[in-house]
């Protein structure tokens, strides 16, 4: 049986290409592995072999010949005895049968101009009734980790300094001495590398947590965070998931400058595949990393050095977990929403008790978890208010803030009576100086002027 | 270059030597037609064949039991296919149709079995280095007496992380063998161009790691050198390095001109190191099977092949739906 060869497609983005130079002529025979043609492509000159063995019947495309589309026949192979002559002419029709029928691609749907107002979640996370003790962020760490790793044999900490060392900023005191070696793990200083290990070993069945001695230093890992963890379950079309937590203090603490200084909250909210959390109270640090250490899915545990020490009400119930993708509305007003996150939360809170003596009564919402986020809390407190204020920690542009603003308007435009400003860190790398630094940072005065100027105070 | 040396009258039985024989035809004939397919435009994007390189994951199964782990780079179609994977299921990956093993989320590069335990296929040079060790630290956790095989190539052998793992895996006395694929060409760039030790296994010296070089054109040598690096593994004495020296006849990927090596070099290759034709001699000249009987093989795995490419021709694109499915557990 006669065997077309068809002009091959050599490159992702060849579309046709020159056929220079036959290196077989007809009647000669071929076998698999055999360079047959020269074949310049977009790219490059390249060698085509053949695949199929039989006699070279006829070449249908003259050596030079340019512009030769992709899956045009160029040569026919037949079997021994069988007559050349008797092969049609060059078919293009042939390479009709190599197209895939491309699905339907369905148009988006139009962007709602009315919106409804959303379900939101406004269950509290804990009974009303329910006794409190002050806590420190620190400890409600501590206490989530050890509580879930006395409930699941499959769940370990490895980290810089963890163990005998009892945490660089004292997070894991204690825990090597409940849980052993074998979960309390002290890595090497190679962040690429015990990141990489820990997501394999979250492939393998294990639910890690990770601690970065600061997040400063896990995009030594970001690659095995992003690339390797966040993406899997998706390019395995469902099969291998990642449950892990990467955790470690976020953002600035206090004069250590420019390579010890970011907010990673907007790098890490653009990646689907992963959770992003950033908790501001000890109950929330609590239940919040419960239910991450929970989650089938990587998450990224944002904390923060400065929040440590501080001491919250956190209710004494058994098993705290608070939901991810759920925020808390702190504050409830009528003038104007404020949204935060993180240490971000303390300006934002000082400034809605300020802006009270003006009389100017502010709603604060905590995000608490940054990706999914809970934009219908936000757009629902909007539809109240009509005026919008973001604080964060980071830099401006492609910050939290300015993808909020984006959902706000899509969703909410009409109800909004001012331009959304978003509050951030200042666009410089953060300086050592201490005057410098306050002025990078983000503070309450600024949180007060912007919601006067959405107020027209 | 890795000449053909191996023991003139190899202990192996025919039942033995036949097996790896269709192994490696079928990856042979499985990557000339995924090249086929590719030059069709019925596979897209990047796509990296194993051709010439057969020997090395046919040797190592054939030294693995059940439940052991693989984990390997992006040059991926012959780990699956020599650990059990459905022919049919990984070219329909090629061609991105949803009977593929993710479901055409992935493409070559990107393929995973749980059930095989095949961890992927990772795209990322090097990446898939501390991932294994990874596996490796799991099933030491779990004390289940599992061994991972981590494959990787020459060129992957000069990323940092892979000594951040060979550090740790040998600190934590990890069960996991890391495989040196050296096909001496990291892409374009020839070892010596890019590596500055001719022997890349030496590098686990540093760490304690024993290591050792094997010719990666006899699949019975391979097959040994796995059998006694899975047995130092399974023993708690940590990792083991296998560098193993082999030669990919095709270019790096379906785009790759091969304008850095000589078309006769291929060739003496092929020629005088051919994994395949190796074992098809040794089947013959110890009349352990006639010309008749390795025909009906070649005829068998044809068939396999040529179903599978009809399979990832008639399976259908993903529905839409698929856009956003798999995103979050």
């Amino acid at each position: 049986m006669a065997t077309e060869i068809l002009m091959p497609a050599l490159s992702p983005t060849m579309e046709e290409g020159t056929l220079a130079k036959w290196l077989i002529k007809e009647g000669d025979t071929v076998s698999s592995g055999d360079i047959m043609a020269e074949i310049e492509t977009d790219k490059a000159t390249m060698e085509f072999e053949a695949v199929d063995e039989g006699i070279v019947g006829k070449i249908l495309i003259a050596e030079g010949t340019e512009g030769v589309k992709v899956n045009t026949p160029i040569a026919v192979l037949v079997e021994e005895g069988e007559d050349a002559s008797a092969i049609p002419a060059a078919a293009p029709a042939a390479a009709a049968e190599t197209e895939a029928a491309p699905a339907a691609v369905e148009a988006p749907a139009p962007v709602a101009a009315a919106p409804v107002a959303p379900q939101v979640d406004l269950s509290p996370d804990w009974p009303a009734d329910a006794p409190m003790i002050q806590q420190t962020v620190r400890e409600a760490l501590r206490d989530a980790m050890a509580e879930e790793m006395r409930t699941d044999e499959d769940v370990y900490l490895m980290g810089e300094e963890v163990a005998e060392y009892q945490g660089a900023y004292k997070i894991s005191q204690g825990m090597l001495d409940e849980f052993g070696s074998k979960r309390v793990i002290d890595t090497p200083i190679t962040e690429h590398g015990f990141t990489g290990i820990a997501v394999g070993s979250a492939f393998g069945g294990l639910k890690p947590i990770v601690e970065f001695m600061t997040f400063n230093f896990a995009m030594q890992a970001i690659d095995q965070i992003i690339n390797s963890a966040a993406k899997t379950l998706y390019m395995s079309g469902g099969q291998m998931g990642c449950p892990i937590v990467f955790r470690g203090p976020n953002g600035a603490a206090a004069r250590v400058a420019a390579q010890h200084s970011q907010d990673y909250a907007a790098w890490y909210m653009q990646v689907p595949g992963l959770k992003v959390v950033m908790p501001y109270s000890a109950a929330d640090a609590k239940g919040l990393l419960k239910s991450a250490i929970r989650d089938p899915n990587p998450v990224v545990f944002l904390e923060n050095e400065i929040l440590y020490g501080r001491s919250f009400d956190l209710p004494r119930v058994d098993d705290l977990t608070v939901p991810l993708g759920k925020a808390r509305i702190w504050r409830e007003g009528t003038d104007v929403t404020i949204v935060s996150f993180g240490i971000g939360m303390q300006f934002a809170l000082e400034a809605a008790d300020k802006l009270a003596e003006d009389g100017i009564s502010a709603e604060v919402i905590d995000l608490r978890t940054i990706r999914p986020m809970d934009t219908g809390a936000i757009i629902n407190s909007v539809m109240k208010t009509n005026r919008l204020v973001t604080v964060e920690e980071g830099w401006p542009q492609g910050s939290v803030g300015s993808y909020i603003s984006s959902v706000v308007m899509q969703e909410a435009f009409d109800y909004l009576d001012a331009p959304v400003i978003n509050c951030t860190g200042k666009d410089v790398p953060m300086p050592y100086a201490a005057n410098l630094e306050k002025l990078a940072l983000v503070t309450t005065d600024e949180v007060i002027a912007a919601v006067k100027q959405v107020t027209y105070r | 270059m890795a000449a053909r040396k191996t023991t003139k009258k190899p202990n192996v039985s025919a039942e033995e030597l036949t097996t790896y024989y269709r192994e490696m035809l079928l990856i042979r004939r499985f990557e000339e037609k995924a090249g086929q397919l590719y030059g069709m435009g019925l596979i897209g994007g990047f796509c990296h064949l194993y051709i010439g390189q057969e020997a090395v994951v046919v040797g190592l199964e054939a030294a693995a039991e059940e439940g052991d782990k693989r984990i390997t780079s992006y040059r991926d179609h012959g780990h699956m296919l020599a650990c059990g994977m459905d022919p049919g299921g990984v070219m329909a990956e090629l061609t991105g149709r949803i009977g593929g093993l993710s479901k055409g989320k992935g493409g070559s590069m990107h393929m995973f079995s749980k059930e095989k335990h095949f961890y992927g296929g990772h795209g990322i040079v090097g990446a898939q280095v501390p991932l294994g060790a990874g596996l490796a630290f799991a099933d030491k956790y779990k004390e289940n007496g599992r061994v991972t095989f981590t494959y990787f190539g020459d060129g992957a052998a000069n990323q940092g992380q892979v000594y951040e793992t060979f550090n740790m895996a040998a600190l934590w006395e990890l069960p996991v063998v890391f495989v040196i694929e050296n096909n001496q060409y990291a892409m374009g760039t020839a070892q010596a161009r890019s590596t500055s030790s001719a022997d890349i296994y030496h590098r686990g010296q540093a760490f304690g790691i024993p290591g050792e070089m094997v010719n990666g054109m006899d699949v019975l040598a391979v097959k040994a050198a796995g059998e006694k690096a899975v047995a130092h593994c399974r023993a708690g004495k940590g990792p083991y390095i296998l560098e193993i020296k082999t030669y990919r006849y095709r270019g790096h990927s379906m785009s790759d001109p091969a304008k850095y090596r000589t078309r006769e070099e291929v060739q003496k290759v092929r020629e005088q190191s051919d994994p395949i034709e190796h074992v098809r001699e040794l089947l013959l000249t110890g009349k352990h099977a006639t010309e008749d009987d390795l025909k009906a093989i070649d005829k068998e795995i044809k068939e396999i092949v040529n179903q599978a490419a009809e399979f990832s021709k008639e399976s259908p694109e993903p529905s839409v739906e698929e856009l956003w499915t798999d995103i979050y557990a």
